[in-house]
């Protein structure tokens, strides 16, 4: 009796006659973690068409990119966007969804509905909205610009995952708080965010990522010192295949895993 | 008698105390209001206000009708819908089956294959677009393999054109036609399959019958979701179509950039909106999908 003959699940399915699904769910796997991780070797690769697997290794596309002022200056922009647009809408975010929850009337569902807009709106109406209102304002080229804009586009999904968070918490547990004396600010802050503090943090993380990966708007109110790294790379892109653009992906790729770690760190057991 | 009016006088100050609270709690969330009206709702609004002046600037419907009349716009929208239509379709052929295999797989086992689809979820959309355009160069990694195993002699053209756009758009894809199935897939009682099996439906006659019907709504779900931001999709056609797939969100851009035409791109954006809002309307209607997007309030 071998692992093929044995049956797969409880009706008389056997993993054999399963085979060919495993192998398709195979290649999918392939399919989809193998072009996501394969500029990591290939940034390391000496040639100009960057081969898999290198024949010659350097880090001169490192150099390159370590060494242009202009790409450091556009990493920095973005990581400042990016964090700044975090400390603004988890704030913004959770008191929505803790007010919209708490308030209960009627009305609150099309408020929920207006405050996803920005997720089912085109995001280059959005773009060219924010740019021509922009315009009128003096607001492009801003960090402030920038960071407002991302604010808005990163608010839904920090909206939603913290208003799934407080609906699998007992709200009765800040009540008992409050009946024992605690004001409702010092229930919320000792009681109920500890509790949901899994769904803000990965609210917090989908904020930076938002932001950090956001082209299209950046494109239009960002320009020059205020250059997003994304929006310098998509134009190099649009030119031409610069080798450069591999590293610069490896270390976004790195960005990101490290805040997707940290969010881990921080955000461990929570019932949310 | 008094003790029942004072009683009732207590109740109606109770009353109104909550309903004060809960709209004092209701304000917390003017932050969020104000942010989105004045980032989203007033420049939109402003947009469509300028999409109903003509180059003159009278007010008429010109913008709106050159769309119907010019070959060029109805080209760009066959595109749009085309380049949607094609890549939902063929992430619902792997979406399926490979969800449908982790479903049925131990818990452990799935871990592995949906660590495959959140790693590129999380993966910035550039990186990955960026990846499958060195992979699919003339001198990248599928056609120096393809040569060298002797499928193809001469390098084949996989990018700048329909094909890698298709291909990128999948991978991006994917992970969003995925994820609510899934769930939607798990959710499935695995009783339902076996009373089928009980009652003498072969396997496959249990899945059709049974397995499938009940994971629809997932499906539908993911289907709507990949088609809608397939709508609006800019940077994967932009860099991997090579100036070849023009959609209606590049067609904005240029406008924009190239000859701030705002009244013609806003036009092209409010159509563009009309129609994502119109599948996401229909398929609330028809598919219940606010269960899926998590909207909505209170215990």
């Amino acid at each position: 009796m071998s692992w093929l003959s044995r049956p797969a699940s409880d009706i008389q399915v056997t993993h054999g006659g399963r085979l060919w699904l495993y192998l398709v769910a195979g290649l999918i796997t392939m399919f989809l973690v193998i072009p996501t991780l394969i500029v990591i070797p290939m940034s390391f690769s000496d040639s100009q068409y960057l081969e898999f697997p290198p024949r010659v290794w350097s880090v001169r596309w490192y150099d390159n990119y370590f060494g242009s002022i202009e790409w450091m200056t556009a990493t920095w922009v973005s990581v400042k966007a990016a964090l700044l647009t975090v400390l603004v809408t988890t704030p913004v975010a959770t008191m929505a969804a803790y007010g919209l929850y708490v308030a209960n009337f009627r009305a609150t569902r099309f408020i929920f509905v207006l405050l996803i807009t920005p997720m089912m709106v085109p995001v280059i109406l959005i773009a060219i909205g924010v740019f021509f209102a922009y315009a009128k304002l003096n607001l492009n080229n801003t960090l402030f610009g920038l960071v407002l804009a991302h604010t808005v586009l990163a608010l839904p999904m920090c909206l939603i995952v913290v208003s799934a968070g407080l609906r699998s918490y007992d709200m009765n547990q800040e009540r008992v708080a409050r009946s024992l004396g605690a004001s409702r600010l010092k229930a919320f802050l000792l009681i109920t965010l500890p509790q949901i503090r899994f769904s803000v943090v990965s609210g917090a993380l989908l904020a930076f990522v938002v932001s950090f990966d956001e082209v299209i708007v950046a494109l239009f109110i960002s320009g020059g010192d205020m250059s997003t790294i994304t929006r310098s790379m998509f134009l190099a892109l649009r030119d031409q295949i610069d080798p450069t653009i591999a590293s610069i992906s490896t270390v976004l790729i790195l960005i990101t895993t490290a805040a997707l770690v940290l969010a881990q760190v921080f955000g461990k057991s929570d019932s949310g | 008698m008094a003790e029942a009016l004072h009683a009732g006088l207590h109740a109606r100050e109770l009353r109104r105390d909550e309903a004060r609270e809960r709209l004092t709690m209701f304000g917390l969330s003017l932050p969020a209001i104000v942010l989105v009206t004045a980032v989203i709702v007033i420049p939109v609004g402003w947009l469509f206000w300028l999409s109903l002046f003509n180059d003159e600037g009278m007010l008429s419907l010109s913008n709106y009708t050159r769309m119907l009349e010019s070959k060029s716009y109805t080209r760009i929208f066959m595109t749009t819908f085309k380049v949607s239509i094609l890549t939902t379709a063929v992430c619902v052929l792997i979406g399926y089956p490979f969800s449908y295999c982790l479903s049925q797989l131990p818990k452990r086992w799935a871990a592995i294959g949906l660590f495959a689809v959140l790693l590129p979820f999380w993966t910035s959309l550039l990186v990955r677009t960026y990846a499958w355009l060195v992979v699919l160069q003339r001198k990248g990694l599928v056609n120096e393999w393809g040569i060298e195993l002797g499928l193809w002699e001469q390098p084949l053209k996989l990018v700048h054109n329909l094909n890698g756009t298709l291909v990128g758009m999948v991978h991006i894809m994917l992970p969003f036609l995925v994820l609510p199935l899934y769930g939607s897939m798990r959710a499935i009682s695995f009783d339902y399959i076996k009373a089928a099996s009980n009652l003498g439906a072969s396997p496959s006659r249990a899945f059709w019958s049974v397995f499938f019907p009940l994971s629809l709504p997932g499906l539908f779900a993911g289907m709507v979701v990949v088609f809608v931001l397939c709508l609006g999709f800019f940077v994967t056609p932009a860099v991997l179509g090579g100036g070849r797939v023009v959609m209606v969100s590049m067609k904005i851009e240029t406008l924009i950039d190239l000859f701030f035409n705002f009244g013609t791109a806003s036009a092209l954006g409010v159509v563009l909106l009309v129609l994502t809002l119109a599948v996401l309307f229909l398929a609330h209607r028809l598919l219940h999908l606010d269960r899926v997007l998590g909207g909505g309030s209170g215990p």
